[in-house]
């Protein structure tokens, strides 16, 4: 053990439950295949000249008129779904995390400075944490895309403009809590900046509640992009998430082609899970004092 | 004097059971407590006696149980009780004051509610005369105004102030026996003074027997009869207290009290005793002191057994320092 | 400013009437109900009371008190992590403002601080190396390379392991945790330690060990220490000098043998008779009555007689002056005032 850094033991506790390393299998797959889409989808969904409209709503396992299989059949636009959910994944995946990474980077900085130097700098920010907080997050996410129109890079502004304030808020309570200890002390006896002390002592020690914050939140964003792609906002048509796509199947989904809505609906679930389960597990070993 | 002993613990072993490995917190423990008499349980950290205390209140958590020994409480093996009988024992004839206060205290309860619970619990009475005697065991413990101080709330009191309801709260229901685990290290000089003597007092007038537990020799030199003293899970001296810190025959006992600044001149480099306690992870054979013990030899690379070197004097060494004196007249 | 009439050398350090309040912070909304007189006033912790103290140069001060007498306030307050309310402080006879640009960094390093809690006062996510070797090389002490070099000698002399640099604090005992605080005090070269209860949280024999480090360490460095304690057994081993402290004001000053043979003040005569002691015959404990009042609303007049058995009227009214009752030995009881 001789460098048994504070992340082997991490690594190490976390792997003690075969559910959580389930899950982690779960979301590394589907993480993936994400990445992995271009390679492996058999269609090309947004390559409009290569959908054929005859094709449309075809069950799963039928066959396309140039040969292939529709394994998850094909929506009202003759999309193979399949591709469909591959390249939904992905948009899915990469929004939520690119939103939760930048919301997290910018929360962090405000929590710092707000925990660290208090006073009215810390009012003022608290007071905008706490307004943003009070609005329901699909409200203001809906105003801003109204304002911002359509495209991947605005829905992204859009998710980071919601979730920043939570953490602002929990990195601030994690890092009050530091401030107090001794070791914080004992840097500011030993005259290092003020910046040191924030980024190189205080921030390493409050990214646990952070963490589990932040995956829990991949799951909220991806959950989040999808009400707003099914309300229609947020990414255009041709450039389906999976929220996209579950919205286009819904008319259909009581006339019997279900698998419109259903497949990409699972692939959601599925994503949201794993990524639940993970953030489950963290939370638990994280958590100082359940730790033996 | 008693014939029988209160309190008779032998071998008591209690293991944990971790990933890491086993970890023999308490290995081979034994002594005995009569009643009215003070105990001093004294060891390091890692030493197993706070583990002690707990495998005789019977509050081992797991991955820790007890795997062996008896624990004779008034000829009952506690060691062997189911949990119904349990809470008929503990809480009764014998109760517990943990180091820190807030470990008995409930923080959204008012200290009437409390002392009142701990005594219907075992006794039958009216809610009325729970709360007299409730108020009668802040009156023994020292408390002023205990009216006032019945319907507070504990983060209304200072450390001194709430070890002293945990202390009330343990003798409201006349145990036999009280195991008080390190009660008033947290606290300061003046108070720990003041809680001391109540405790001298109190042990006297109801023939209480007392455990207390503690790292301070000092403490236990005021307060006890008897004294027992651990290293790394296991006993290696036990004896009066006068002749074990008079005259301490185990080198770590000698070592511990030779290292008090009090004992040392001042301004010189104090006697000190090298090295760490070891871990207490898979340890083997041998003595568990010989890595920083000055008289060892390679004799002690096997397990030395408690030997009776006079009347009620023990020790775990092959090579104790000095012979004891005769016993002293009790 | 304190001048050296007699030619010596200033003390190393020097406070002039430091008192330090902490009031509870109070938001908007607290601060109008207050003035309406509705909801709480705003508490003030009145930790030190106009406290004066000197330490020389290669001396041991010890600083005793309970709860609540504000050592610590006052050791960090000397250490540079509180600013007091009002009062000045000195190093070599200049005021600590002197140094306050960032230029005069390397003055400020002179001195360190070892803490109580070997658990909390070391970065958990910091390899030992660094916790040691950051500083100095921060402040230009060493060079990058020379780092490794430069923590093993430190861990060295304090009795480390240096093959052990590598590791992180979780993986060390509780002694040696404390060893690598006086390591990495020691990386910046300081002239003076202010030692906060640094032993308090140690099993007995590790101790022994690490106060025979200190006092190793002060031969060898020529340090001068402020060792606060609340352990006096420690306290008298260690110390040149004593000063016992009650609810934020120093009641008695001496030498250690002094307040130990010929302790003035009635604390400080309780406190003494309180220390349970080794010796083997079970005694009588005779305490002290009364709880320790809080810092928040102290008495008034000398803030020890309600529990004083010797209290007058005078006591209640008064504030006792700190005056020298014998060469070098100083109390604050007006009972010396009738002597």
């Amino acid at each position: 053990m001789a460098t048994d850094s504070p992340w082997a033991r991490l690594r190490a506790d976390f792997a003690e439950s075969r559910l959580a390393m389930a899950g982690l299998g779960l979301l590394v797959a589907l993480v993936g295949l994400a990445l992995l889409a271009p390679l492996l989808s058999p269609q090309n969904p947004y390559d409009l000249a290569q959908l054929d409209v005859l094709d449309s709503k075809l069950a799963p396992g039928e066959k396309s008129s140039t040969g292939g299989t529709y394994w998850l059949g094909t929506d009202d636009q003759g999309r193979d779904m399949l591709s469909g959910i591959l390249y939904g994944l992905r948009i899915s995946v990469g929004v939520g995390v690119a939103s939760t990474g930048l919301a997290l980077s910018i929360g962090m900085v405000f929590g710092l400075l707000s925990a660290y130097f208090g006073g009215w700098l810390d009012a003022i920010i608290m007071r905008v944490v706490d307004i943003q907080l009070s609005f329901p997050s699909i409200l203001i996410a809906l105003i801003l895309l109204a304002v911002l129109g359509q495209g991947v890079d605005k829905i992204i502004v859009a998710l980071v403009a919601v979730q920043w304030a939570y953490y602002a808020r929990t990195v601030r309570s994690a890092a009050l809590v530091e401030r107090q200890k001794e070791y914080v002390e004992a840097a500011k006896v030993l005259a290092l900046s003020e910046a040191r002390v924030v980024f190189r002592h205080l921030l390493p020690n409050c990214l646990p509640p952070l963490i589990v914050v932040a995956t829990v939140q991949v799951a909220h964003a991806i959950a989040l992009e999808a009400t707003l792609s099914f309300l229609g906002l947020g990414l255009p048509v041709t450039e389906p998430s999976l929220g996209l796509l579950i919205s286009n199947g819904f008319q259909y989904l009581l006339s019997g082609k279900y698998w419109i809505s259903f497949y990409p609906g699972v692939a959601l679930l599925l994503t949201i899970m794993a990524i639940n389960l993970v953030a489950d597990q963290l939370r638990d070993v994280l958590n100082p004092r359940l730790r033996r | 004097m008693s014939a029988e002993p209160l309190l008779q613990v032998e071998g008591l072993r209690t293991h944990f059971f971790t990933k890491a490995g086993v970890v023999k917190a308490v290995d081979d423990v034994s002594f005995s407590v009569a009643r009215g008499k003070v105990m001093g349980l004294v060891g390091e950290s890692g030493s197993g006696k706070s583990m002690t205390g707990y495998s005789i209140v019977g509050l081992v958590d797991s991955p820790g149980r007890i795997v062996g020994g008896r624990i004779l409480f008034d000829g009952v093996d506690l060691a062997t009780l189911d949990p119904v009988a349990w809470r008929a024992i503990r809480g009764k004839r014998i109760a517990m004051i943990f180091q820190d206060p807030m470990m008995t205290l409930n923080p959204v309860l008012r200290v009437d509610t409390q002392i009142v619970e701990a005594v219907l619990a075992h006794a039958g009475v009216s809610r009325e005369s729970a709360l007299a005697r409730a108020r009668e065991a802040l009156v023994r413990v020292g408390i002023a105004s205990p009216d006032e101080r019945l319907r507070a709330y504990p983060h209304q009191f200072s450390g001194g102030m709430r070890q002293r309801v945990a202390i009330a709260i343990a003798l409201v229901n006349q145990p036999d026996l009280i195991i008080a685990d390190e009660p008033t290290t947290a606290l300061d000089v003046t108070i720990q003074g003041q809680i001391l003597f109540e405790m001298q007092k109190i042990c006297a007038e109801s023939r209480t027997a007392l455990i207390w537990i503690t790292h301070d020799l000092s403490v236990v030199a005021g307060l006890a009869d008897t004294v027992c003293v651990m290293y790394a899970g296991r006993v290696v001296e036990t004896g009066r207290v006068s002749e074990v810190l008079g005259q301490p025959l185990h080198p770590y006992t000698r070592g511990l009290i030779d290292s008090v600044p009090s004992r040392n001149r001042r301004g010189e480099p104090l006697r000190q005793i090298p090295g760490m306690t070891p871990s207490l992870l898979g340890m083997g054979e041998g003595c568990a002191f010989r890595e920083r013990c000055a008289a060892a030899s390679a004799a002690c690379a096997s397990s030395p057994d408690v030997a009776e070197l006079a009347r009620g004097r023990f020790v775990r060494c092959f090579h104790p320092v000095g012979e004891p004196m005769a016993a002293a007249s009790p | 400013m304190i001048s050296p009439v007699t030619g010596e050398q200033p003390p190393l350090v020097a406070l002039r009437d430091v008192s330090k309040r902490f009031a509870s912070r109070m938001d908007l909304a607290s601060r109008i109900a207050a003035r309406v007189g509705a909801g709480p006033a705003q508490q003030v912790v009145r930790a030190l009371d106009s406290v004066s103290l000197e330490v020389k140069q290669g001396e041991v001060l010890g600083l005793v008190g309970e709860s609540g007498c504000g050592k610590s306030t006052l050791g960090r307050i000397v250490a540079r992590i509180l600013e007091p309310t009002s009062g000045e402080r000195f190093w070599r006879g200049a005021p600590y403002s002197a140094f306050d640009g960032r230029s005069q960094r390397a003055e400020r390093l002179a001195i360190q601080m070892i803490f109580q809690d070997p658990f909390a006062s070391l970065n958990p996510r910091l390899r030992i190396v660094d916790v040691i070797g950051e500083a100095p090389v921060v402040h230009g002490l060493i060079g990058r390379e020379d780092r490794e070099a430069y923590v093993a000698d430190l861990m060295a002399r304090v009795g480390l392991d240096a093959s052990t640099a590598k590791r992180f604090p979780h993986q060390f005992s509780g002694g040696q945790r404390s060893r690598i605080g006086i390591a990495r005090a020691l990386a910046v070269q300081p002239q003076f330690l202010v030692c906060d209860e640094a032993v308090a949280a140690l099993d007995v024999s590790i101790q022994a060990q690490v106060l025979n480090l200190f006092i190793r360490l002060r031969e060898e460095l020529s340090l001068t220490y402020l060792f606060i304690s609340h352990d006096l057994g420690v306290v008298r081993h260690l110390s040149d000098r004593v000063a016992i402290m009650y609810l934020g004001r120093v009641v008695e000053l001496a030498t250690a043998g002094e307040v130990f043979a010929r302790p003035n003040h009635p604390y400080t005569q309780a406190l003494l008779a309180e220390i349970p002691t080794i010796e083997p015959r079970k005694r009588a404990f005779q305490p002290i009555r009364g709880e320790i009042p809080s810092p928040l609303s102290p008495p008034p007049g000398c803030h020890f007689h309600p529990r004083c058995p010797h209290s007058t009227e005078r006591c209640r009214r008064e504030q006792p002056a700190f005056r020298e009752v014998a060469p070098g030995h100083f109390s604050a009881c007006h009972l010396n005032d009738t002597k």
